[in-house]
């Protein structure tokens, strides 16, 4: 099989900083290839260079046997290359087909023929098997997963021959998923060479045929994906042998914290305890990130109870204001799944971002100490290993990893009693998964038995959203299936598996 | 400071350095002298004053195109009520009171209604104007000379610079610390770098916009107090287009109109850089269209130089 287009050698440096060191990429025609590493492995560089994004320090490149050097994203794109992005990059106040041959619009006499537009938006779009997507439609109006097809359309349009997909399920359900590796197959068989990146192993023995693993700027190894183990791939990615990736210290159930009672939106009703993580599972658009929403008060209740049983020397409080400042007030903290548009202000300091919601440790009100402020951002820094350059470092400058440890510890700063979290590890590199996975552990873990506990003595709840199975089976002591706007009672996770839960959640059980 | 705010300031001292060196060179060693210096922070005390409070505002996130309308009708309130025999404090006072309502509505105006701030405030603009007008009723109003029509004048005395000046100088202290030592001043800057995580971790939102309008509005208010002092009228239809001065002053100073950035140090050194090119032209006799040409390509500059140094990190 001859290769539709080869890398070999490629070299980038970023001042001293050694992002690619010489690495060897190659994909055939009519082969998916999946793409794998840990954040800052060299993913985004190596596609950025194939792309034409970035021009690299050495090495050669050729498509289809022919010399292949862009010196833009718009040479890539005229040599055969599309990057399919994990943010859609469609004008979403255009029609479907003016997406579509965005850029190369057919001209007829100085004017944008409409009527050859159509024809090649419908036969770019019927190439991919979706005549059911209107050409004249706004592409705003689409579902994402539309709007990918959309995509997709318009890089085939152009005649692109080499597609690349950079964690293209982020944003998808699991029909949306399913959907999308049909359609991998078939321009597969259409022989066109495609480069598949994701975080998700599964994804990736799923849908690929080859899989290559880059670490630290170099190739780590790879091989034909039907005969490696998820725990083969995991182990190439981060070299030495993965310890246990969900520890789970001993914890005993504490008094009730946290009663949620027939609440609208999301028909919940649900009682947390101390020393517990109670996870709810579901597919994207289930409703989960809104009933979590709704308990924390950013979105209205509609009708039902949540108390948060503040368990202080005055005894329990009953919350009825539903606003995100009473939460924070009452022992309650939220770690958006949006990082980037909820999470954390990516212009402001890492030391900002992290103590955003209690200040007045850090002088007499309404005073506020930068000195202090960062000295105790340095503390949290430590304790949870956040790459920075120091707490005055702008948040928008690290990696997805560690903005999102600087997010967690914003709650471990408030040192909340009930830890509400939506898609925790979401997109972010295994390591940074595992320090997670830890920190969660070790904040219900019971004092008594020997591991202590990141902040105070008491065993905190967490309330946990997330879309991957084995992370949710690996920590969750309970786990509520959330399925078209109605979350079932919890179940213990021990019973479970990830097959029992799919069921669930799709409605096939 | 952190590093990063160093080096957005360095940017805006390095601009003021060349300008002030590049106009020291065409006019000469007496551009330095202390008089000149002197004549410079006059013609520009204003708009300095005026533009410490947009550096909250475009910190904030927000913009406010209603101070020059703001400035006018400081002017004709001071000037009424010191004809109909107020005290200077009292006009004083009024004035400034007038111009903190005018804030307040904007505030309220802005986080009631939702509507964006340069839609709100392009209203305010011209209801604030037409108000100074009525109450003036068209017409300049004399008002009998008091202390305050020396707020900007040289003084002999002990206090070395003119009391307008000490004015911009304390305000300035007092804004620099409120943006980097008090709850307030990282509660605004949050909600001008991401308002919906501002509001996921309890900031209060609107409180906290109404209150920067409103301190805004007051900064503006003694601005137009100096204004008053400088004319020694109440004059409706002064400082027409000065809110376009004020934004210039605070984007070359380093602030982003999109929110979130935005120092007292950067803003006041932006000001100097617009005073600098204005006495220096009018020293040097170049015409009045040389220094608008000079002020508008430095503005384009400054702000293109700045978007190479973000991408660029």
């Amino acid at each position: 099989m001859t290769a539709a287009f080869e890398m070999r050698g490629i070299r980038k440096t970023f001042g001293a900083t050694v992002a690619l060191d010489g690495v060897d990429l190659s994909v055939a025609a009519g082969e998916i290839c999946g793409l794998v590493g840990q954040n800052g492995a060299g993913k985004s560089t190596l596609m950025a260079i194939l792309a034409g994004a970035l021009e690299p320090d050495g090495g050669s490149m050729a498509i289809d046997g022919r010399p292949y050097a862009p010196r833009s994203p718009i040479e890539a794109r005229r040599a055969g290359v599309a990057m399919i992005y994990q943010e859609l990059s469609l004008a979403p106040d255009l029609s479907v087909m003016e997406n579509i041959v965005l850029g190369a619009e057919p001209m007829r006499f100085g004017l944008v023929d409409r009527h050859r537009m159509r024809e090649l938006a419908s036969a770019a779009l019927a190439q991919l098997g979706h005549q059911d997507i209107p050409p004249e439609a706004k592409a705003g109006t689409l579902s994402v997963a539309a709007q990918q097809l959309v995509e997709v359309a318009r890089a085939l349009a152009i005649g692109c021959r080499v597609l690349v997909l950079d964690e293209p399920t982020s944003s998808l359900g699991r029909a949306d998923v399913q959907q999308l590796f049909a359609l991998l197959e078939r321009l597969k068989s259409q022989g066109h060479a495609i480069v598949y990146i994701s975080h998700f192993i599964e994804e990736v023995k799923a849908v690929t045929d080859r899989f290559v693993v880059l670490r630290d700027g170099r190739n780590a190894g790879g091989g034909a994906t039907r005969d490696a183990s998820n725990d083969a791939i995991v182990a190439l990615m981060v070299g030495a042998a993965q310890g246990d990736l969900f520890p789970r210290s001993p914890r005993r159930r504490g008094d009730a914290i946290l009663d949620v009672h027939a609440l609208e939106p999301g028909s919940a009703s649900f009682t947390l305890h101390r020393g517990e993580i109670l996870g709810i599972a579901g597919l994207v658009g289930s409703g989960r990130t809104r009933l979590l929403r709704t308990i924390f008060g950013l979105e209205p209740i509609r009708s039902g109870r949540v108390r948060l049983g503040v368990v202080t020397a005055k005894g329990e409080s009953e919350s009825r204001r539903a606003d995100p400042r009473a939460r924070w007030r009452e022992g309650m903290g939220l770690l958006s799944e949006d990082r980037k548009a909820e999470g954390l202000a990516l212009g402001l300091s890492v030391a900002d971002n992290l103590t955003l919601t209690r200040l007045d440790p850090f002088g007499p009100p309404p005073l506020v100490f930068p000195a202090r402020q960062q000295a105790a951002s340095r503390t949290w820094i430590a304790k949870m290993d956040i790459r920075c350059a120091g707490p005055t470092q702008p948040a928008g400058e690290l990696s997805g990893g560690n903005q999102q440890k600087i997010a967690l510890a914003r709650l471990l700063h408030h040192d909340v009693d009930v830890l509400v979290l939506d898609e925790p590890t979401r997109g972010i590199d295994v390591g940074s998964k595992a320090q997670i996975y830890r920190l969660i552990d070790a904040l219900v873990a019971d004092p008594d038995a020997g591991s202590a506990p990141l902040s105070s003595r008491k065993p905190k709840a967490v309330l946990m959203v997330s879309s991957y199975l084995p992370e949710l089976l690996g920590l969750c002591d309970r786990i509520a299936v959330m399925r078209r706007g109605r979350l079932e009672a919890p179940q213990p996770a021990d019973g479970l598996t990830e097959h029992d839960l799919v069921m669930r959640a799709t409605g096939a059980a | 400071m952190t590093a990063r705010s160093l080096l957005d300031r360095t940017g805006t001292l390095i601009g003021l350095i060349l300008v002030a060196a590049i106009f020291g060179a065409l006019v000469g060693r007496q551009f330095f002298a202390p008089a000149n210096v002197e004549l410079m922070a006059r013609q520009t005390a204003i708009v300095c004053m005026a533009a410490l409070g947009m550096t909250v505002v475009i910190a904030l996130g927000g913009i406010d195109l209603s101070v020059g309308s703001m400035i006018a009708l400081t002017t004709v309130v001071i000037a009424a009520a010191l004809r109909d025999g107020a005290s200077p404090i009292v006009a004083s006072a009024a004035g400034i009171g007038a111009a903190a309502i005018c804030g307040l509505l904007n505030g309220v105006l802005i986080t009631q209604l939702r509507v964006v701030p340069f839609i709100v405030t392009l209203g305010t603009m011209l209801v604030v104007r037409g108000a100074a007008k009525g109450i003036a009723e068209e017409r300049r109003i004399e008002a009998p000379i008091t202390w305050l029509n020396g707020l900007l004048r040289t003084q002999s005395g002990s206090l070395l610079l003119p009391g307008g000046i000490w004015a911009v100088i304390v305000a300035a202290l007092l804004v620099g610390a409120v943006l980097r030592y008090t709850r307030f001043g990282r509660h605004l800057f949050a909600i001008g770098s991401n308002e919906r995580m501002a509001r996921l971790c309890g900031v209060a939102i609107s409180r906290t916009k109404i209150v920067v309008y409103t301190l805004s509005a007051i900064l503006t208010g003694l601005a137009g107090l100096l204004q008053f002092s400088k004319i020694a009228v109440g004059d409706p239809t002064v400082a027409i287009g000065l809110e376009l001065d004020v934004i210039a002053a605070v984007i070359i100073g380093g602030g982003s109109l999109l929110g979130g950035r935005g120092s007292v140090a950067g803003t006041i050194m932006g000001a100097a850089i617009m005073a600098i090119i204005q006495v220096g032209c009018t020293q040097k006799g170049l015409a009045s269209w040389v220094q608008q040409i000079l002020t508008g390509t430095i503005i384009v500059v400054a702000v293109a130089l700045d978007r190479v140094r973000s991408t660029r990190i």
